[in-house]
């Protein structure tokens, strides 16, 4: 093993510890192509997750770009209405089930979990694999059906649409219910694991933000991904044997399918965020150098947003024919939830204060996240606004609305968790000035893909339309203008972290001074994340405060 | 004023006494969001720079918010929020509650058009006319899939579900021209799925359903003269009676107000039945049409589960022209108390 001739190897740090050689890096221990497949390791399998992660995402930009070029003009542009149709599809459904859903959760909360509860693997390891195959058997299968035939109901599958189309709905359809087993498994798997393998010291308000935000998000996964698993399998067999429990012509009740899919859909937008809560929390104290301001509240609050993130799912719903009354009464319970996230935001704001702050890639991440997380935060909060939303439900204002909060928050926190934890998953750096141009210029591109896009909804133009009136045509040329230099911004970091992944230079064990726990052990850790003896944890994570000043926490 | 944050927002004209309603809150909105955001904006720049790192290794204080502090972060969007949704709630009861004296129209979706039927006018297809400065009511139903009814100018949108009626109403204050979209994606042409609103002057959109059906008349009488085929039903009442027959709807409910199988249909309307889980219930358009298509889903008191159910058999129009032919059988000196039971023993 010489220390330059693989991207395995951690580089020839200075500082090494002296066990380096007998205790290999978990990249280098075992580089057989098995070695991997089976790996039990479960941040090899963090790892596969991420390559397939990022895979998918690729595809799902190539969708939202080829969408973004059609609507450059009001008539056809590059391809036919049907085309279209599945083209939004693919889009929505390969974002959603395939990138954003596993992304945090699947590849950094595999990898860091552990780490941070200073345990040796996850509790079940092997089960943990298996949820790696499971998601990767349920994509093929949704995408070989988009593939022959196509599916075009939009990724919401309404009823009675999607129960007669004529595409092929039952191989997607069963596709996303096996992905969603992955889901509930990885779940499962992440919430013993915090309750069983914390190591000593480790108490539940000891524990690192980001396993926080993930606790709780499990436990959104493992309640709701079963109701849209049934509902997937109802509409399924319906659209096949013709079933009538969504198509009033045989009884059924279109309305009721909408109740089961937001149900689901509606707390699967907080599995998007919360781990991004959850890693910006995380980032936010390291690179500010700072104890979390409030981190009970913080912690308190994701599993509040977890817990009304439940009964907020009618607010999709205002002009489906529900009772004025029950449209009310959701209104108010999605209120809660912009509370909830409010304390968030403003506590994050505090943690910098009297900070030390140093504004390297994923700060500039976060500070993108902050706006994109306040302004789509606010905008839902006018969505739940019950007379705001009759004009706005399904426009573009809502497709701007949730790109800003759940694209934007999830995009910004994936990208400063992969700059932030770089060089403990691989032992390198990247390029700073590179980072920071392109953090700039997808932060930018964002606004001016998306910022268009509030203002064409306002204007009235419907989602989902493939062909538009003269009048909505300059603020989509300018969308799809924002989204080109997104799509540049991505290219950029693909090349240089690439570079930095084959001939970064050495980051050392520590190289952000991080107080997060993740850092005790070596980076990139080894095979069971720590040599000799486990660390001790006598401090909150995040406690950098000098110890030759005052122990006496002072009161803002 | 308005005009200059309607053109900053791209809100589009202001045509309905709702729209004005929604761009007062929505400028509200728009203005808190704004300046919370650039206070949580500002403030954090700020301290990005005030507290930029001067050493690597540097001790920050254990800074921790005091209880105050905290309740302050809850307390204030919370007050913000819960008043612009106390101001939406009242406007959104305002929108779904249809006043009394609202002239009444169908709309069909189907897909890809808008189907609109008068109770005492013609028909059409994709042009709904309307008069400025009175209430109308839409009442909405598809014949396929889910669509959805939208006009910007009116800030309007009403989701119209296959074997169902769902209403909302509006009154328009120009006249003019509006877009209709359909904003539920419904398939191949969703986005070709467009109609347009004219909204004629009161006394202009007299005139106009007068000629309309005066045509109508004068159609019926060509018609006669040339072919002497039978005439087309003009009215929908008309329809709906030879509809009632046809179907068989009236083998078991009488118009005469004598009790049979069903309740009578006479003086039906707006009367409040006493069901058999013992709950009254208002008898509208709602409530015909549910009884309808899922009849055992209210059975009113003292009757039988007996009705089959019409889903499929009656197409949208069809069940509009039976309600309102169940609408015109309301007469003033008729009895107002609840359906009694029936003359004969139900069919088994
Ligand atoms: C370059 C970036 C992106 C652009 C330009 C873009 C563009 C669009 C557009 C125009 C639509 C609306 C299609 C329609 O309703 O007619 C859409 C829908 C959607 N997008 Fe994106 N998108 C981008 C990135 C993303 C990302 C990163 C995600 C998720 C991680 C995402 C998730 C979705 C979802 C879930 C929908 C709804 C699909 C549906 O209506 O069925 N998008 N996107
Ligand atoms: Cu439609």
């Amino acid at each position: 093993m010489t220390p330059s001739s693989s991207i395995a190897s951690p580089g020839a740090a200075p500082a090494h510890d002296e066990h380096h050689d007998h205790h290999p890096n978990y990249l280098v221990d075992g580089t057989t192509i098995k070695s991997w497949l089976l790996t039990v390791d479960h941040k090899r399998i963090g790892l596969m997750f991420l390559f397939w992660v990022l895979l998918f995402f690729l595809v799902g930009g190539i969708f939202a770009l080829l969408i973004r070029v059609e609507l450059l003009t009001p008539g056809p542009t590059i391809m036919d209405a049907m085309t279209y149709n599945r083209t939004f599809t693919l889009h929505g459904l390969v974002m959603i089930f395939l990138f954003m859903i596993p992304a945090i959760p699947a590849v950094f909360g595999n990898f860091m979990l552990p780490l941070m509860l200073g345990a040796k693997d996850v509790a079940f390891p092997r089960l943990n694999l298996l949820s790696l195959y499971i998601y990767l058997a349920g994509a093929m299968l949704a995408l070989w059906g988009m593939l022959n035939g196509g599916l075009d109901t939009g990724w919401t599958f309404y009823a009675p649409y999607s129960t007669h189309t004529t595409t092929t709905v039952a191989p997607v359809l069963f596709g996303a219910f096996i992905i969603g087993f992955s889901s509930i498994v990885t779940g499962i798997n992440f919430i013993v694991t915090t309750h069983t393998m914390r190591a000593p010291g480790i108490t539940w308000f000891k524990m690192p933000l980001f396993v926080w935000a993930i606790y709780a998000t499990s436990c959104i996964q493992v309640l709701a991904t079963p109701v849209i698993g049934l509902l997937l399998v109802l509409v399924t067999v319906e659209n096949l044997f013709g079933f009538g429990m969504f198509d009033p012509a045989r009884g059924g009740d279109p309305v009721l399918f909408q109740h089961l899919f937001w149900f689901y859909s509606h707390p699967a937008v907080y599995i998007m965020v919360l781990p991004a809560f959850g890693v910006m929390s995380e980032v936010v104290a390291a690179f500010s150098r700072k104890n979390i301001f409030g981190y009970r509240a913080v912690a308190y609050s994701s599993l509040g947003i977890a817990f009304v993130g439940f009964f907020a799912w009618g607010h999709h719903m205002f002009v489906s024919g529900q009772s004025t009354f029950v449209g009310g009464l959701f209104g108010v319970l999605t209120m809660l939830v912009g509370v909830f996230t409010a304390i968030k935001v403003f506590n994050w704001v505090g943690t910098v204060y009297k900070g030390a702050v140093d504004f390297k890639t994923p700060f500039a991440y976060f500070c993108g996240f902050l706006f994109f997380t306040v302004f789509g935060g606010m905008t839902g909060i006018a969505l739940g606004t019950v007379s705001l939303d009759v004009p706005w439900h399904d426009t573009y204002f809502v497709v701007a609305h949730f790109h800003f909060i759940m694209v934007g928050a999830t995009i910004m926190a994936f990208l400063a968790a992969l700059h932030y934890w770089f060089p403990k998953m691989f032992g390198r750096t990247y390029h700073e000035g590179w980072g920071l141009v392109s953090a700039a210029l997808i932060i930018l591109g964002f606004n001016a893909t998306f910022i268009p896009q509030f203002l064409v909804g306002n204007n009235g133009m419907p989602r989902r339309y493939y062909e538009y009136p003269e009048r909505f045509q300059a603020l989509n040329v300018a969308s799809t203008a924002g989204a080109s230099l997104l799509a540049f911004g991505f290219v950029i970091i693909a090349m240089y972290l690439t570079y930095a992944l084959l001939y970064g230079r050495a980051s050392g064990k520590n190289p952000w001074r991080s107080k997060g726990y993740e850092w005790l052990t070596e980076s990139p850790p080894p095979t069971h994340n720590f040599v000799g003896p486990q660390p001790t944890y006598p401090e909150e994570p995040h406690f950098y405060v000098d110890p030759k000043k005052a122990e006496v926490p002072d009161a803002v | 004023m308005s005009e200059l944050l309607n053109n900053i927002l791209f809100l589009p004209e202001a045509a309905s006494t709702f729209a004005e309603r929604v761009d007062a809150l929505h400028y509200f909105v728009v203005g808190t969001t704004m300046v919370m955001s650039a206070g949580v904006g500002l403030a954090a720049l700020f301290m990005f720079f005030r507290y930029r790192r001067r050493l690597p290794a540097q001790a920050t204080e254990y800074v921790v918010p005091t209880l105050k502090t905290e309740f302050l972060f809850v307390s204030v969007p919370l007050v913000f929020f819960l008043a612009w949704f106390g101001i939406g709630f009242r406007d959104f009861t305002w929108v779904t509650t249809p006043p009394k004296d609202a002239m009444d129209v169908y709309v069909m979706g189907k897909q890809w058009m808008w189907k609109f039927a008068y109770p005492e006018g013609p028909n059409g297809v994709n042009v709904l006319h309307v008069p400025a400065n009175r209430p109308v009511r839409l009442l909405i139903t598809s014949r396929d899939v889910l669509h959805s009814f939208y006009v910007p100018s009116f800030r309007i949108k009403q989701d119209a579900l296959p074997g169902r009626y769902t209403q909302i109403w509006f009154e328009a204050t120009k006249p003019g021209t509006y877009q209709v979209l359909c904003t539920e994606y419904c398939g191949l042409s969703h986005s070709k799925m467009l109609a347009e609103v004219v909204v004629l002057p009161a006394e202009e959109y007299d005139v106009w359903i007068k000629e309309q059906r005066r045509g109508r008349l004068q159609d019926r009488q060509d018609a006669l003269a040339d072919t002497s085929l039978v005439p087309p039903v003009a009215r929908m009442v008309e329809q709906g009676q030879v509809l009632a027959g046809t179907q068989g709807c009236l083998k078991c409910h009488s118009v005469d107000g004598s009790q049979h199988i069903g309740p009578t249909f006479l003086g039906m309307f707006d009367r409040l039945e006493r069901l058999d889980d013992g709950k009254d219930i208002r008898v509208d358009e709602a409530y015909i049409t549910q009884s309808m298509m899922d009849p055992g889903a209210h059975l009113v008191a003292g009757y039988q589960n007996v009705m089959p159910t019409y889903q499929g058999k009656l197409q949208g129009p069809e069940t509009a022209a039976i309600v309102e032919y169940i609408k015109s059988l309301r007469t003033a000196n008729i009895r107002e108390g609840a359906s009694e039971g029936p003359a004969y023993d139900a069919i088994q």
